[in-house]
Order: C-alpha cells, then sequence, then structure tokens
C-alpha cells in the first residue's frame, strides 16, 4: 500500500466541519472517498485546484440527507425530562431530611460563612463608596500641608486665613471653585422657644453648588447674603416640623439673628461631610469676628480649612505641584523653618488613604478593607470546606446507594445530576437562610461598625454576586460526589470489596488543617487587639477622671459670671471645683511654636501643644505634680507663669525646670510647675511637650469636678439651674470625662469587636465541620469498634483512638498558624508607639483552648461509639 | 402488480451498480456513471442516491477495504439485491414492450431532400 505523502493531504478544517455535518453513519466513507477523489486529483493537476475542488465537493453534502441523524436502536434515557427532575428533587429532598443533622450542619455552616462574606463585602463596599455622594467627587479636593516640627514631617488640613483668596488670585486657572471652611463646630441655633446644639461650618457660598446639595428647599445660592444660614433636613425638622422654614429667623449662639434660606438633603453617613448639619456663610464669621481682618500676621495661624474642585481638564498632580510653594511665598522669614509644603489630597483619597508619615502617604483605612476583606473570604473559606468535607466524608457511605442505582439501570448522567442537585439544593437553602442572618445582624453590626448600611434589595449586582457564589459553591462542593461516586463500578461495590484508597482522605485532613489554621489566626489576633487595648488602657493619664465633666461653651454668659457660678455651686455641695480651659482635658487643640528656652538651638523648629486656662484648673482635673506648685492667685506673677508636663522638661533638656524663664513670641514667661503627661489625643502616641498658662478671657470648655459625696445626678440637677439662671439662651449640655476618654478605643475596640464576632464564627463553623466529619468517622469505624471491644478494648482506649488523628490535625494547625499570626501581629502592633508585646502564653493558651474545643467536639462522638453495645454494632449484615 | 418506481438518476445508479464485476464502492460508481452518461455529476448525487437505494432495498452494503489513501477509512461496497435484480427485470421488460408497439415505419428515420 501506498502511503499518502503528509502535505498532500486536504485540508483538514473541511473535514473537521464534515465531521460535525455529516451523520455518523454515513461518516467513514463518505469521507474517505471524497479523500480518493481528492488523491486522485492531486496526482491528476497541482494541490492547489485539488484543495479547491474538495471543498467545492465537500460543500454538496450540506444538505439534510447527510445531516440527519440515525435514530438510535434503543429508547433514550432521560436526564432532564420534568418527571427526572421531579425525582431529582425529591431524593435529594428525603436525603436532606433522612440525615437531619448532616443537613443540620452543612447548611447552617455554610449560610453563616456566607452571611459573613456578605456583611464584609456590605461594609467593604460602604468603604468604598465614601463621598460619592458628591457629583463631583473625581474633581475635588482639599489643601492640606507637610510641615516640619520638631524634626519631623507632620501633616494637617488646617491652613491660614488668606490662603483661600491667595489661590484665587494667583493660581486661579486650575479651579473651577475655591472654598474656605471653618472647622465643624457646636453652635446653639435657637427659633423661638425650641434652641438645640447642633454642628456646622463657616463656609463659602460656593459651597452648596461644590458639594452639588441636593435642595429640598430654597436654591443653592442660598449663603450669598451674609446673614443667612441653610439646614439640613433633620435640623429643618427639628426646627419647623413639616412647616416651610424659608425667610424664619434663627438666632446662633444667642448672638446673630440669620434667616433661613435653604434646606437640603442631610449628607449620608458615609461622606465626610456628616456631621456638617448646617451651613453659615463666611462673610458671617467675619462679621461676628471683626480681628480676623486685623490680625497682625494673617499667614501664622493654620486654622481653617480649604476646599477646591479642579477645573475639567486640570491635572490635580500639576495643580497640586503649582500650589506646593504658596505659603512659602506668604509667610515670614522666622515660618521658613517650618517647611510648609501645601499639596492636594483628591477626594477619593481622604476616607481611606489619609494616612501620612514623615511627608508621605502611607495608606490609612484602607488596611481594614484589606484586612476585613481577607477574615471574609477565609471564613467563607472554611465554610465551603466544611461543605466538601461533609460531602467527601458522607460519600463513601453512599458508595453502595450508587452500586444499587447502577443495577437498576441509572446512567452516569442521572447520578451526577442527582449528585449536583443535592449540593445545588443546600447551597440554595443556605443562601436563603444568610439573606436572613443578615437581615437579622445588619442593625447591630452597624452599631459596631458605625455604619448605616441598608440591605440592597434592589441592586442586581448584589443578587449576582450571592447567586453566583452560592452556583460556584455547589458545583465546588458537589463535584467530588458526583464525579468520583458515580464513577464506581457497581459490582465492587455491591461485592463489599470497595474501599476508598489510603488516600481518599487526605484532601480531607488538610481541609481540616486550614479550617484550624486560620481559626488559630483569628483566635490569637483577638487577643492580641485586645491586649492592646488594655495596655492603652491601663496608661497613667495624669489626672483624674471620675466625676470629671465638661461642658463647651458657645456664649460669654456664665464667663461674665464665672465667680458666682463658681461660688454658687461651690457653696451648694454639687461640685469639689470648677475651672475654664481653652480645649478638653482629653485633647489638645492648639499649639504654638513661640517658645525659647536658654540652650535652644535657634534653628529648630518647634511645635508645643499649649492651652490656655482659668485659677483651679489644675485641682480641677487633678493634676499630679513632679516639682514645683500650680498657679495660685496668692502669686501676682502668676499671669506669665507657665505648668509644663514631664516631656516638655525633657525635651528641653532643663536639669532644674522650676523658677526656669522662658520667652514666649519675645515675652518672659517663667516655668512653675513640673507635672506628670497627661494623655492627650491617642492614647497610643508618646507624649508631647504641653504647656499651660492663665488666661483671663473665655474658655471654649467649663470643667467641673462633680462632689462625690453628693451622688451626680443630684449635682447635675443644681449645676443645670445655676447654669440656666446665668445663660438662659444656651441648652444644658455635658459630657463626662470617662466617656470622651473611652471613646479614644472606639477604632480599636470596634475592630476587637469585629474581629471576636468573626473569630467566634470561624471556630464555630470549624467545629460544626469537625462534629460532622466525626461522626462520620465514628459511623464508619463501628464494626471495627465492636470488634475491638468484644476483644477487650476500653471506652477509654476506643475514645483515644478516635480523637487521635484529629488531635494531630490541631496540632499541625497550630504549628504553621503561629509564626503566620506572630508576623502580622507583630507588624500591626508596630504602628502604634506605644505597643504590648506578644508573649508567648497568648499562643499557649490558644493552642491548648483549640485542641480543649477540639476534644469536647470530637469527644462526643467517640464517646458515643465507644459506648455502643458490641452486639448491636456487630449483629447488623 | 405494484411496482416501486425508480427515478432516472436511480435507474441508471442501479445499472451501474448491477454492471460492475468488481467491488463497486462510491468512488467507482461515480466515475461509471459520468463515463457512461457523459454528464458531470456530483459525488455526493451518487452517495445520496446510492443510500437511497439501499433504503428502499435495491442495494445492500458492506464495509471494508481500506487504504492508506482514504485516510484509513474503510469503503462501503455495494451490491444489487434480488429485489433490485427483479426491479431492473421489470423495468426492462416494459421498456421491451413499449418498445415492441411502436410501429416499424416509425422507427425508419425520415429521409428528406428539402
Amino acid at each position: 500500500m501506498e502511503k499518502a505523502p503528509q502535505h498532500n493531504r486536504p485540508p483538514r478544517w473541511v473535514d473537521r466541519l464534515l465531521t460535525i455535518i455529516i451523520a455518523p453513519h454515513f461518516l467513514e466513507d463518505i469521507l474517505g472517498d471524497l479523500h480518493e477523489v481528492y488523491a486522485l486529483h492531486a496526482r491528476q493537476g497541482n494541490a492547489r485546484t485539488a484543495r479547491l475542488r474538495y471543498l467545492l465537493t465537500s460543500a454538496r453534502y450540506v444538505r439534510p440527507y447527510f445531516m440527519k441523524r440515525k435514530p438510535r436502536t434503543y429508547s433514550p434515557t432521560y436526564i432532564f425530562s420534568p418527571a427526572m427532575i421531579k425525582n431529582y428533587l425529591k431524593i435529594s429532598l428525603r436525603t436532606l431530611g433522612k440525615n437531619k443533622a448532616y443537613s443540620f450542619i452543612n447548611i447552617t455552616g455554610l449560610a453563616m460563612g456566607m452571611a459573613v462574606a456578605i456583611l464584609i463585602g456590605l461594609w467593604i463596599y460602604d468603604e468604598l463608596s465614601f463621598d460619592r455622594y458628591f457629583e463631583n467627587h473625581d474633581r475635588i479636593a482639599q489643601v492640606w500641608q507637610h510641615q516640619t516640627f520638631n524634626g519631623q514631617i507632620g501633616t494637617q488640613t488646617s491652613l491660614p486665613f488668606p490662603i483661600g483668596d491667595e489661590i484665587r488670585r494667583n493660581y486661579g486657572a486650575d479651579f473651577k471653585y475655591v472654598i474656605m471652611a471653618s472647622w465643624n463646630s457646636w453652635h446653639i441655633l435657637a427659633n423661638g422657644e425650641k434652641k438645640f446644639n447642633k454642628s456646622g461650618s463657616y463656609i463659602e457660598p460656593e459651597a452648596p453648588e461644590m458639594f452639588s446639595l441636593r435642595m429640598l428647599r430654597g436654591t443653592r445660592s442660598g449663603l450669598k447674603d451674609p446673614y443667612s444660614i441653610m439646614l439640613s433636613e433633620s435640623v429643618a425638622k427639628a426646627f419647623f416640623g413639616d412647616a416651610d422654614p424659608i425667610d424664619k429667623t434663627i438666632k446662633i449662639d444667642n448672638n446673630l439673628n440669620v434667616k433661613v434660606t435653604g434646606v437640603y438633603e442631610d449628607f449620608p453617613h458615609n461622606t465626610t461631610f456628616r456631621e456638617m448639619s448646617f451651613m453659615m456663610p463666611w462673610q458671617l464669621m467675619i462679621v461676628a469676628n471683626p480681628w480676623l481682618k486685623t490680625m497682625e500676621d494673617p499667614w501664622r495661624p493654620n486654622a481653617y480649612q480649604t476646599f477646591v474642585q479642579l477645573i475639567d481638564k486640570a491635572d490635580i498632580d500639576q495643580a497640586s505641584a503649582r500650589i506646593k510653594d504658596i505659603k512659602k511665598r506668604n509667610i515670614n522669614k522666622e515660618q521658613l523653618k517650618y517647611k510648609p509644603d501645601v499639596f492636594l489630597n483628591p477626594m477619593s483619597d481622604w476616607h481611606l488613604y489619609s494616612e501620612f508619615k514623615e511627608g508621605r502617604r502611607v495608606g490609612g483605612r484602607i488596611e481594614f478593607v484589606w484586612l476585613f476583606g481577607t477574615i471574609g473570604v477565609f471564613v467563607l473559606l472554611l465554610a465551603c470546606i466544611n461543605f466538601m468535607n461533609l460531602s467527601t466524608a458522607r460519600s463513601e457511605k453512599r458508595a453502595k446507594e450508587v452500586g444499587i442505582r447502577k443495577a437498576v439501570g441509572s446512567v452516569r448522567k442521572q447520578l451526577i445530576t442527582q449528585f449536583f442537585t443535592e449540593s445545588f439544593l443546600v447551597s440554595g437553602f443556605a443562601f436563603s437562610l444568610s439573606i436572613a442572618l443578615v437581615v437579622l445582624c445588619l442593625p447591630l453590626f452597624n452599631e459596631v461598625a458605625d455604619k448605616k448600611i441598608a440591605m440592597p434589595w434592589a441592586r442586581p449586582e448584589f443578587w449576582l454576586a450571592g447567586i453566583g457564589f452560592s452556583i460556584v459553591t455547589a458545583i465546588i462542593a458537589g463535584s467530588y460526589p458526583a464525579l468520583y461516586l458515580s464513577s464506581f463500578q457497581p459490582v465492587k461495590v455491591l461485592k463489599g470489596t470497595f474501599r476508598a484508597g489510603r488516600f481518599a482522605a487526605v484532601p480531607r485532613k488538610v481541609l481540616v488543617v486550614v479550617q484550624f489554621t486560620v481559626s488559630i489566626i483569628l483566635i490569637i489576633g483577638t487577643a492580641v487587639v485586645f491586649r492592646q487595648i488594655q495596655f492603652a488602657k491601663n496608661r497613667p493619664v495624669g489626672y483624674s477622671r471620675d466625676g470629671l465633666i465638661s461642658i463647651f461653651t458657645s456664649t460669654g454668659d456664665i464667663h461674665k459670671h464665672f465667680e458666682a457660678v463658681r461660688h454658687d455651686l461651690k457653696s451648694s455641695g454639687a461640685i469639689v471645683e470648677m475651672a475654664e480651659s481653652g480645649s478638653p482635658t482629653t485633647e489638645t487643640w492648639s499649639s504654638t511654636s513661640g517658645f525659647e528656652w536658654k540652650g535652644k538651638d535657634p534653628e529648630q523648629s518647634v511645635d508645643f501643644s499649649f492651652d490656655e486656662i482659668s485659677y483651679d484648673y489644675g485641682k480641677t482635673v487633678g493634676w499630679q505634680f513632679v516639682q514645683g506648685r500650680d498657679f495660685s492667685r496668692e502669686f501676682a506673677t502668676d499671669s506669665v507663669a507657665l505648668v509644663v508636663n514631664e516631656t516638655a522638661v525633657k525635651f528641653m533638656g532643663m536639669k532644674n525646670p522650676v523658677d526656669q524663664p522662658m520667652t514666649w513670641f519675645k515675652k518672659p514667661y517663667k516655668i512653675v510647675g513640673v507635672i506628670k503627661d497627661i494623655v492627650v489625643n491617642s492614647p497610643y502616641a508618646p507624649s508631647r511637650p504641653q504647656f499651660f498658662c492663665l488666661s483671663s478671657g473665655q474658655g471654649n470648655v467649663i470643667n467641673i469636678r462633680l462632689n462625690p459625696a453628693v451622688g451626680s445626678s443630684a449635682s447635675l440637677e443644681k449645676i443645670k439651674t445655676v447654669f440656666e439662671k446665668h445663660d438662659p439662651g444656651s441648652p444644658f449640655e455635658y459630657q463626662f470625662v470617662d466617656d470622651v476618654y473611652a471613646r479614644k478605643f472606639f477604632d480599636e475596640i470596634r475592630i476587637g469587636k469585629l474581629t471576636t464576632f468573626f473569630s467566634i464564627l470561624a471556630v464555630l463553623i470549624s467545629c460544626l465541620g469537625l462534629f460532622g466529619v466525626a461522626s462520620f468517622i465514628a459511623e464508619q469505624r463501628t464494626k471495627e469498634i465492636g470488634v475491638r471491644k468484644v476483644l477487650g478494648a476500653t471506652v477509654l482506649s476506643v475514645w483515644g483512638l478516635l480523637s487521635r488523628d484529629f488531635v494531630m490535625l490541631v496540632c499541625i494547625a497550630f504549628l504553621i498558624a503561629t509564626p503566620g499570626a506572630y508576623y502580622f501581629l507583630n507588624g500591626w502592633l508596630q504602628k502604634y508607639d506605644y505597643h504590648t508585646s506578644i508573649s508567648w502564653w497568648i499562643f499557649a493558651l490558644t493552642g491548648l483552648g483549640t485542641l480543649l474545643i477540639t476534644l469536647l467536639t470530637v469527644s462526643f462522638q467517640a464517646i458515643r461509639a465507644a459506648t455502643m453495645n458490641p452486639i448491636r454494632s456487630l449483629r447488623s449484615e | 402488480m405494484k411496482r416501486t418506481f425508480l427515478g432516472e438518476f436511480e435507474e441508471i445508479v442501479l445499472l451501474v451498480v448491477a454492471g460492475c464485476t468488481g467491488e463497486a464502492y462510491g468512488v467507482t460508481i461515480w466515475e461509471r456513471v459520468q463515463e457512461y452518461t457523459g454528464r458531470s455529476v456530483s459525488l455526493s448525487a451518487v452517495h445520496a442516491t446510492l443510500y437511497r437505494l439501499e433504503e428502499k432495498g435495491f442495494l445492500t452494503s458492506e464495509m471494508g477495504g481500506a487504504t492508506a489513501e482514504r485516510g484509513g477509512r474503510r469503503k462501503r461496497f455495494f451490491s444489487m439485491t434480488n429485489y433490485g435484480n427483479r426491479a431492473l427485470q421489470e423495468i426492462n421488460e416494459i421498456r421491451q414492450q413499449l418498445w415492441q408497439a411502436i410501429p416499424a415505419e416509425k422507427l425508419q428515420p425520415k429521409l428528406s431532400f428539402s
């Protein structure tokens, strides 16, 4: 036989098409004939025409006669007929119903995992969509500045008063709007008898346009007139109910009458401006504070915020580079040592990426997004692992079912469909249950996470993701039984010679190890987070918080009658002492660069926290003196005296600080006392140098130490009466310093609570899985245990036999988890200057705890199997 | 008597198969049909007719005789069945009768010298 040369073959793609088109029973001889004719033509002429003719000839076979398939000799098996579908569902439901414990574990485990994933998904979505409410969110930016103080670069949003005008005048080409705004602060708004303390800002008139306010009443041009105010919907409701608030008069801080010119929809919770419940014109602030216009050096104090909107074609990096030196061009030479670099921070980075270290962006909340995202994925993974594990563990039991089904005529596809139907059913139930769980948990979750997330019922993406995920889970979890079990040979299975291989359990063991590794990491993480919080809470605060309250004052009425109020309250026994201060005790709002002392490097730029206080402040808050004394009315010279903290003494390098002279903006001062460091601002940050001086001016805060001998509610009642007598225009509102201090830990406590929640779930899910797997293993080994018992094994030895494997797995998981957890948590702790260390006993305790939980879980099954009467297990067959 | 009708092309193909001395399969039959009729016939037409004749019972087939040229595919050898044989004879008889019915002078070609 002559072999056709390789190159002289008809085009292969045509053959492939013909194979598809021509019915199989015609295919062989037709294709053979075609090839033969081709060979003939190829011999006669050239290959090209042969190919062409081959193609043309082949084309003529595209006709129904050749395409029609021959009917089969046997009646077809139905895989997807309605009757079969009904049968699959019925059998699946019966299987689920028959193994109630298994179904319960599977569905609840998976539902919990899904619920966690949904919650975390919603949370991440909320975080990522922060500030997206504003139509121009991609063009809006805030002006920030880096400054060098005490040898470190700090980054802040506060800017000098004239910067807005300067940007508009000299750099205006890049910007559509440049808007100055005051910090959001509390003001008393009054209309007739109604008085509320609300937070809002003074802001320039284009702000409503820039923030694309959704106006409910009035227009966006409502801030043009200096004596106007725009209210958020909630504030307007509080004052006027459903009545039209436009043109109504509101009195601000008992002082200025303004007219309501607009009502806007409240800013949503996930926006930077959510606290801004009203807006007042920038011009009004200048009217109310005329000194703003006559400042000696308006470029020195940084006290205002600046927002800009770029024009459509401006590039933010270029615009940012252009305004970089705006401050250096305007400030005094003296101030140049702070090296202020101004830059634009785009709105899209405000919430998630606004942490700066040494003048560089180092991330921010995005870390939490990653952290929780990872946790969510892992918890979900745990749930899926359970699902798979239980399916595989159970599969050996179902081998017999497969055998019988095949023997009575089931084809493999029907078995595959049957197993898939079961896994789809389980994941479908789990998904519905998880939705219910999420709806139940969402209020609590919102509270813990400080969010206002609603269920996105109407969003197709949500359903697509949820259902898509359920399908993927069902396919992954169902594929083992569906594809592997259905391949069994019925003869082997039914004869009993079928044994799952030695290594059938290996993937299952690996999955258990993965589960426990994740759980252990989460437990250790939770422990460390709480240790860190406790560590910071135990830090000495430097004053006494018990029974200390602070009242923010907006009007000057109390200040005017301060001595009378103090006398009234002290003589009534309600309070021990009271004093005014510029910042609340828990914070420091002001800092200054003007201090000079002997031995200071003239080039050194310093930034010290300082506060102006009234007499008796130290007594009120309970300063702890290390050296020297408190301010006292007995010394006339105390008007130029300073009280400093220990860190300040250390920073300045003074041996004997008391009576040391200093200058503050060239004015002579003298240190009279040194106090222990006070925790202000972050309890995790190291203390900063802090200075206190006396001032007779009005403070922002009145601090009151309640009399511990009298109940606090009685004292507060008395304080309220006295305050309202002297300051009838302000509602009496106070805060316990204790509560305010506790708020410093909210972020960490929030993380702590969330990780606790997730680790509990992770452990629960893992244990559920373990419980299920253990029960199947115990069931499989029933006969073995029976024989062992007959031969004299004790309950204890049987228990050990069944538990040993699982304990081994948990030990392996522990060995894997420890270094991982140490690495991550150490990295996390390094972020805090004031942090705890990770002690070995956390690991040891976690390991023991996990082991204990494992043993408890497994023992339930192990003991049940061990105590069973061997007669019962051996009799069956 | 009820007969099966054979189309003109079917009849030719059937006759060709009947006339083959050796093994008759798609390609040989196709070549002969073209040879005898002098027409250009497509292979697919021949195939379709062969299969149809087989379906009607005039032909039977068996597979065999793979060659390298055919890519190792077997040929389908067709042979006539008794039923096919009888059908051809019947057709032939009818034709004969018809031929005989034609008057002799009609068969003579008319001469014309115009």
